[in-house]
């Protein structure tokens, strides 16, 4: 981050500048750096950018990257996820053997060595393959269901933040009920009833978890109805679809996603517990959670600690670095925690 | 104050019987009964219709709501299916002491050690002892206690012997002071984690606020401006945050006891899962979500009462 960064960097394209950002201001260059940073991308679309020293005219987006980036253990965070998605997407490369390939049964319980490098498992399977798998359910797990919690809670979030009154107390009464119960309970019962299984976890993390954030979006619609803009967009003729979906959501973007640096490794979490406990993923599919349950007999931990604590070191592992990152952007996307 | 206390408490009510028909209908449309007809255990079909007249299965779904809620009135919440002839209330009422005993001891740890350490790290703001209690706060933070417990367990049963370092902890069991050390610290870390962040932010806000600098300005010692003044502003936030524990307690205690093998609700709750023992589960789910809500119901009163800037 230092100020002779602003000199190395490419010259950006003349269009990228705004007309509205050329009016003031005397570095035009990085300026219009930081304009070209603006485009509504994706965060990682920043990459590198983040070494341009434009303090006051930066971007949310920009001057996010550039705070995540600058905090410790928000990097050690993003090394860890992007770890763990990399190894989730690329398991089938990476894992020496099939999921539930058994290597040798006469071998079980093998212990750490140059051949298998976790060991083998109870079953003789090896365990290293297997937490590659894993790490493919987990990542399934928290982005799936997530994404049918966001399904759930925009649109009932929306409509209820917006149109206010009798809409949403009825749809708040219904979201407080169910957020009285505690969730793991609520999804403990879904997949006693459904049955296990990769999609009924999909399912019962997505239904039962969308009120956490159904919440948090009628909070914003509450708070960004009643601004100028809206109340001009409304006065210009907009219909209320057209305001929700152009002006309220994209406003309310940076809450969502530092829920959702929260709300993915709860869905993470939550399918190791409930397959811990014997009632989540479907054996021999591999999970975290279900290979700690696995080896979690106290007769093994004394003899076998190694079939037990790489699973463990993994679920404990990813929800640290998604803590760390999760901290790190709601520090970097808050406008009040500007240095 | 007395209103909104009464207002509250009466809230309650449709919230139990709206919790009581969702977990209801989930039991009601789960497939599977213990009786399941085989060649095995010689269960024929006219068997399997005397046994459901006899817990009342074959009546319509409003009427077994209907008696359901008014036999839970009078702490009838049925037979067990699996530990047969023994009844549901008996079963509870052996084992809910002991995930109450867990529950209180973690909970009891988190706010002690958490707000004290939260006190600490704010009033030596980039000390040593800051650096510390946030570095292990954000560690315990993310943990989840079925994790914690495992690596409770492989530290202090495992490795920690293996050198001659034996603090003698159990990791069966529920006897005695033994057994309860590590199950405790597994249950109560993340919270008292929570706490601790939690505290140490609020006591810096206030720390940082006017009348703090007031207070210094006109020759206050520190220690009479951090224990008047500093204090019982910082911690009355602090307070919100005991309802969410609970039910972090108390659902993580479903977790602790399986790793612990600790005869508690928790443990029995999760084994009738595997068994579809459907008596159980309604009637464990229920009073677990009672007691919940109760406790937020006296959070949100006893913040009433603290904090006298809130009006109803």
């Amino acid at each position: 981050m230092t100020q002779s960064a602003a000199g190395r960097h490419p010259s950006p394209p003349e269009q990228a500048m705004d007309p509205v950002e050329r009016v003031a201001g005397s570095d035009l260059l990085a300026r219009a750096a930081t304009v070209a940073e603006a485009e509504p991308g994706s965060l990682a679309a920043l990459g590198g950018e983040g070494e341009v020293e434009v303090r006051q005219h930066a971007s949310l987006w920009g001057d996010a990257w550039r705070r995540l980036v600058r905090n410790r253990l928000a990097l050690i965070g993003m090394v860890i996820v992007v770890t763990f998605i990399l190894v989730a997407i690329l398991a089938p490369v990476l894992a020496p053997y099939e999921e539930s390939e058994v290597v040798d049964v006469r071998l079980a319980r093998y212990h750490p060595s140059w051949t298998w490098p976790l060991g083998l498992d109870r079953n003789g399977r090896d365990i290293l393959s297997r937490m590659l798998y894993g790490a493919r359910v987990s990542l399934l797990v928290g982005v799936v269901s997530y994404l049918i919690v966001l399904t759930i809670a925009i649109p009932i979030g929306s409509i209820a933040g917006y149109y206010g009154g009798f809409v949403d107390n009825v749809l708040m009464r219904g979201v407080d009920i169910i957020f009285t119960i505690p969730q793991v309970l609520l999804v403990l019962m879904f997949v006693n009833w459904r049955g296990p299984g990769l999609t009924n976890i999909f399912l019962a993390i997505g239904l039962i978890g969308w009120v956490t954030e159904a919440r948090l979006i009628r909070g914003q619609m509450l708070l960004l109805r009643e601004q100028e803009y809206i109340k001009a967009s409304r006065v210009a003729g907009a219909r209320a679809p057209y305001i929700v979906l152009r002006h309220l959501l994209p406003n309310s973007l940076t809450p969502i996603i530092v829920a959702a640096t929260f709300g993915i490794p709860t869905a993470i979490f939550t399918e190791a517990a409930i397959s811990f406990v014997g009632v989540g993923i479907r054996p021999p599919a591999a999970s975290w959670g279900q290979m700690v349950g696995e080896a979690s007999r106290p007769s093994d931990i004394q003899t076998d600690p190694h079939m037990l604590i790489f699973p463990v070191l993994a679920i404990g592992l990813t929800m640290l670095g998604f803590t760390f990152l999760g901290d790190g952007l709601r520090d970097a996307l808050d406008p009040k925690g500007n240095d | 104050m007395l209103r909104y206390a009464v207002n509250r408490a009466l809230l309650f009510i449709p919230t139990l019987l709206g919790m009581t028909a969702v977990t209801f209908v989930i039991m009601q449309l789960t497939p599977g009964s213990p009786f399941s007809p085989s060649a095995a255990n010689g269960i024929t079909p006219e068997m399997i219709a005397e046994l459901e007249r006899k817990y009342g299965l074959d009546k319509p779904l409003y009427e077994r709501f209907a008696l359901y809620v008014w036999n839970s009135l009078h702490s009838d919440f049925g037979v067990s299916y699996q530990y047969r002839p023994q009844e549901v209330r008996d079963i509870i009422v052996r084992t809910f002491p002991v995930s109450l005993q867990l529950g209180t001891m973690a909970v009891t740890v988190a706010i002690i050690v958490g707000m004290t350490l939260g006190i600490l790290a704010a009033v030596n703001q980039n000390g040593i002892i800051d650096y510390l209690s946030v570095t292990f706060a954000i560690l315990f933070y993310s943990m989840p206690n079925f994790v914690m417990g495992f690596l409770l367990i492989l530290g202090f049963a495992v490795w920690l012997p293996n050198f001659g370092i034996d603090f003698g902890f159990r990791v069966s069991g529920w006897e005695g002071p033994k057994d309860w050390v590590l199950p405790t610290i597994a249950l109560g870390a993340a919270p008292l984690a929570t706490l601790a962040r939690y505290t140490r932010s609020s006591m810096i806000d206030v720390i940082r606020s006017d009348y703090v600098r007031t207070a210094r300005a006109k020759g206050l010692a520190e220690r009479k401006v951090i224990l008047k003044h500093v204090l019982k502003n910082a911690l009355i936030p602090v307070v919100t945050l005991i309802g969410p524990i609970f039910a972090a307690v108390g659902t993580g205690s479903f977790f602790v006891e399986q790793v612990f093998n600790i005869p508690g609700m928790g443990r029995y709750y999760v084994e009738s899962m595997q068994t579809k023992d459907q008596p159980m589960i309604l009637a464990v789910t229920l009073i677990f979500g009672i007691f919940l809500a109760f406790m937020n119901l006296l959070v949100d009163i006893a913040y009433g009462l603290i904090d006298p800037r809130i009006r109803y």
